[in-house]
C-alpha cells in the first residue's frame, strides 16, 4: 500500500472527486494560485479551471452562504475556511442555514456541501488561530462533524464527506497534515458515524479524535512495553457520534479517559463521559477521566503553548493514575 | 490561470500632490491642507519613512535569523502610514490591522513592543492607552467595528477626539467594515476609515475584491470618500486633515483609499514571485514613496549629504537598537498564561493554575 502524507491524500481525493463528478466544485480564499494556506489543493486550479476551484473575496460568511446556494441547486461545493477560527464569521450561514435549510423546506432541498478546515494548535499562531471548536458544530443537529487522524480516514471520509447528502463539517488539523501512513489505492469510502479501534487493547480505554488520536496511539505502543494494554477509540466522527463503539470497548476495559484537544468545559470529553455513563456504567472500575487543553486563551509564547495543550505526558500520567485507583498494579 | 485583473480601476480619479518623478503639483482642494509643511517638515517626514523602512529590513532579517517568528513588512506603504499617523493628535485612537508598523512608530511604541508579539512572546506588544493604538487585529476587518465605537464613545463624551481604522484592500470584502460604515454613517462617528490598497490580499488581486475603485463604496453608505495616492505622503497628509477635521467638527466620517503597493510578501513565510508579476512590480518600483519624496527634495536643494548622512545614521542606529531589543526579549513566565482570562480570577481557573504549577514542577528534575 502506498504511504502517502495527510495532505497528500486529501489532495488526492479532491482531485478524484473533482474528476468523478463534474458537480464537485471549490470554493475558499487563497485556494486557486495559492493553492490552499496549507497547500491541500495544490495543483487543482491548473487542472480543473477557475469555474471549479473557485478563488473567492476575503469573506467567509460570503463564500459559505454563496455555497449553500449552489448545493440547494444540486452542485457538491467542498468549501475550504482557512482555519476553523475564521468559521466564526460563518457561523449563521452554517448553523442557521446550511444545518436547517433541508428541515425547515419540508426535506425538499438537500444541502449536499462540505466545509474543509483546519483547526488545532501548537503553531504559535496565538489565541485567535488555535482553537479547537469542532464542539460548536458538533452540537448542532443537521450537521454532520468527521475529524479523521490517519491519511486514510482522510482519503475515505473526504470521499464519504464529498457524496454525503448533508452539510458536513471535515475537520483537519495543522499538526497532522505532515504525517504519513498506508492510503489503500482506488476508491475508498469510510462510513461517517463509525468510530475506529485504532488500537486493541483490555487493560483501558482512550477515546480519541483527530491529533488527539495519534497521540493516543503513540502512548499506548509505549505503554505495551510495560505491559500495559491500551486500547485506543478513535471517534472519527463526531457527529454521528459511534456510541456503540465507545461503550463496547469500556465495557470491554472497565476504565475510560478522553483524550482532546479542545477546552474541557463541555467539551467532547464531556459528551463521551455521559455516553459512557449512561451505556457502560455498571462496568466502570472508576470515573471517567478527561485530558483536555487548559481553559485559557491559546497563549503565543512556545513553552506556555506546550504547556496549555494535552499531551503524551499529560495521558500517561492520567492512565497511570487511572490504573492505580483501580488497583491494577498489585 | 486568473479571471480577474489584478488592479480595480484606472489611476483616474486619485488625488495626487507629488508625482512619482518628484515634481510638486497644485492642487486647489488639497494644497491649503499641507501648506504648513515647511522645509523642516518634510525632511522629517523623509527621515521617518526611511526610518520605518529600516526598521522593516531590519525585523526581515531577524526573522531570517530565527529571532522573530514572523514579520509582516510595510515596504511600499510607507507613505501612507507616516502621512497619516503623523497627522494623528495624541488622544486620537488607532485601530489598526497587523501591518500598521509605520503608524505605530508615529505613535511612540517602543521598538521592543513593536517586536514582542512576532517574537512569538505575547498577544499584545504594549498597553493601548501608553499610544492610544489598539494592538494587532489580525481577524481581517473586525477592528473597524470597534473603531466606530470608540468613536460613538467620544461622541458621548462630548470630546474632539477621532477614532481611525486602518485595514486592507481584502478586508473591504467583509461583512465587519461594511457594518462599521453603516454604524458611523447613521450616527454620525467621529472615525476614519483607512484603507490601504496595497492591491493585494496575500495572493488574491485586489480585482477579486472590488471592480469599481474602493472608495466609491462609501458615498452608497452616506460616507463622503477619497482616493488617494497612497505613495505620496504630502496628499495622504492632506486627505487625512481633511478627514480629521470633518471629524473633529461633529461631521461624522470619511473613508480614504490610499492607493499604495506592497512591494514585499504578505509575511515572510510568503513568496510572491508565484503569483506577481514582475512587470507590476516594477511598475510600482517606478512610484516608491521614499524616492518620489527624496526626488522632490532634492529639486528643492534640500537633499544634502549632511542631511542624508544624518538619517542613515538615525536608520541604522534604531536598527541596531530594535535588534538588541529583540535579542533581549524573554518570553513572559508561564504562570501568566492564567492571569487576564477574566477580570477577577474564577476559582475554576485557579484551580486549573495549581495543577499547571504540579505539570510544571514535572519539567524540574530534568524529565
Ligand atoms: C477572518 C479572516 N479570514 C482570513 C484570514 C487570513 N488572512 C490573513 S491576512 C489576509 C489578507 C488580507 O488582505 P488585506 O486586507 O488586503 O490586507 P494586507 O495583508 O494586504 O495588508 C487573509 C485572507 C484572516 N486573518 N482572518
Ligand atoms: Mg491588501
Amino acid at each position: 500500500m502506498p504511504v502517502i502524507t495527510y495532505r497528500q491524500a486529501l489532495n488526492d481525493t479532491l482531485r478524484a472527486e473533482l474528476t468523478r463528478d463534474e458537480n464537485v466544485f471549490l470554493i475558499g480564499e487563497e485556494i486557486g494560485q495559492f493553492e490552499g494556506s496549507y497547500k491541500i489543493t495544490a495543483g487543482l486550479l491548473d487542472e480543473f479551471g477557475p469555474t471549479r476551484v473557485r478563488d473567492t473575496p476575503i469573506a467567509e460568511e460570503g463564500f459559505v452562504g454563496a455555497a449553500i446556494g449552489a448545493a440547494m441547486m444540486g452542485l457538491r461545493p467542498v468549501a475550504e475556511i482557512m482555519t476553523i477560527n475564521f468559521s466564526l464569521i460563518a457561523m449563521d450561514q452554517i448553523v442557521n442555514h446550511a444545518a436547517k435549510i433541508y428541515g425547515m423546506f419540508g426535506g425538499q432541498t438537500p444541502v449536499p456541501m462540505v466545509i474543509r478546515t483546519p483547526g488545532g494548535g501548537g503553531q504559535q499562531l496565538g489565541a485567535t488561530h488555535s482553537q479547537n471548536l469542532e464542539v460548536w458544530y458538533a452540537h448542532v443537529p443537521g450537521l454532520k462533524v468527521v475529524a479523521p487522524s490517519t491519511p486514510a480516514d482522510a482519503k475515505g471520509l473526504l470521499t464519504a464527506a464529498i457524496r454525503d447528502d448533508d452539510p458536513v463539517i471535515f475537520l483537519e488539523n495543522l499538526s497532522l497534515y505532515n504525517t504519513k501512513g498506508e492510503v489503500p489505492d482506488g476508491e475508498q469510502v469510510t462510513e461517517i458515524g463509525k468510530a475506529a479501534i485504532a488500537k486493541e487493547g483490555t487493560d483501558i480505554t482512550v477515546i480519541a479524535y483527530s491529533r488527539a488520536s495519534v497521540i493516543a496511539v503513540e502512548t499506548a505502543r509505549k505503554l505495551e512495553e510495560e505491559g500495559i494494554s491500551v486500547e485506543v477509540v478513535d471517534l472519527r466522527s463526531l457527529r454521528p457520534l459511534d456510541r456503540q463503539t465507545v461503550c463496547e470497548s469500556v465495557r470491554k476495559t472497565s476504565r475510560a479517559v478522553v483524550l482532546e484537544d479542545d477546552w474541557l468545559s463541555y467539551g467532547v470529553g464531556a459528551e463521551i463521559s455521559a455516553t459512557v455513563m449512561e451505556g457502560a456504567f455498571d462496568y466502570l472500575d472508576a470515573p471517567v477521566r478527561r485530558v483536555a487543553a487548559a481553559e485559557v486563551p491559546l497563549p503565543y509564547a512556545k513553552p506556555m503553548e506546550t504547556a496549555a495543550l494535552p499531551d503524551a505526558q499529560d495521558l500517561t500520567k492520567v492512565i497511570r493514575e487511572q490504573l492505580e485507583a483501580t488497583s491494577f498494579f498489585r | 490561470m486568473s479571471t480577474h485583473d489584478s488592479s480595480s480601476a484606472d489611476d483616474g480619479g486619485l488625488v495626487q500632490l507629488l508625482l512619482p518623478d518628484g515634481e510638486r503639483i497644485a492642487d486647489a482642494g488639497y494644497d491649503k491642507w499641507v501648506a504648513d509643511v515647511d522645509d523642516d517638515q518634510l525632511k522629517s517626514l523623509y527621515e521617518d519613512m526611511v526610518v520605518v523602512r529600516r526598521i522593516d529590513t531590519e525585523a526581515t532579517a531577524l526573522q531570517r535569523q530565527g529571532e522573530l517568528g514572523l514579520w509582516p513588512p510595510l515596504i511600499g506603504q510607507e507613505a501612507a502610514q507616516i502621512g497619516s499617523g503623523r497627522t494623528l493628535r495624541q488622544d486620537d485612537f488607532v485601530f489598526a490591522s497587523y501591518r500598521e508598523n509605520g503608524v505605530a512608530y508615529c505613535r511612540g511604541v517602543e521598538y521592543t513592543d513593536l517586536l514582542r508579539v512576532w517574537r512569538g512572546h505575547t498577544h499584545s506588544g504594549w498597553n493601548p492607552y501608553d499610544i492610544n493604538m489598539a494592538p494587532s487585529q489580525v481577524i481581517i476587518g473586525s477592528q473597524t467595528l470597534h473603531a466606530t465605537g470608540y468613536a460613538l464613545g467620544c461622541q458621548q463624551d462630548g470630546v474632539d477626539t477621532v477614532a481611525i481604522s486602518y485595514f486592507g484592500d481584502g478586508a473591504t470584502s467583509q461583512g465587519d467594515p461594511n457594518e462599521a460604515m453603516v454604524f458611523a454613517a447613521s450616527f454620525q462617528a467621529p472615525v476614519i476609515f483607512f484603507c490601504q490598497n496595497n492591491q493585494w490580499a496575500i495572493s488574491e488581486p485586489v480585482g477579486l475584491q472590488a471592480r469599481a475603485p474602493i472608495a466609491s463604496r462609501a458615498p452608497g453608505f452616506g460616507i463622503p470618500s477619497m482616493r488617494v495616492d497612497g505613495n505620496d505622503v504630502l496628499a495622504v497628509m492632506a486627505a487625512t486633515r481633511i478627514a480629521l477635521d470633518r471629524a473633529r467638527s461633529g461631521n461624522g466620517p470619511t473613508y480614504i483609499e490610499a492607493v499604495t503597493y506592497r512591494m514585499g510578501p504578505h509575511t515572510t513565510s510568503d513568496d510572491p514571485s508565484r503569483y506577481v508579476d514582475v512587470l507590476e512590480r516594477e511598475g510600482w518600483q517606478a512610484k516608491d514613496p521614499i524616492s518620489r519624496l527624496e526626488a522632490y527634495l532634492q529639486s528643492r536643494g534640500l537633499l544634502t549629504d549632511e542631511f542624508t548622512g544624518r538619517v542613515n545614521a538615525t536608520a541604522d542606529d534604531v536598527a541596531a537598537k530594535v535588534r538588541e531589543g529583540c535579542l533581549g526579549l524573554e518570553p513572559p513566565e508561564p504562570l501568566s498564561v492564567f492571569d487576564h482570562v477574566y477580570s477577577e480570577p474564577t476559582s475554576w481557573l485557579e484551580r486549573q493554575k495549581d495543577e499547571y504549577v504540579q505539570y510544571l514542577q514535572t519539567f524540574e528534575g530534568g524529565q
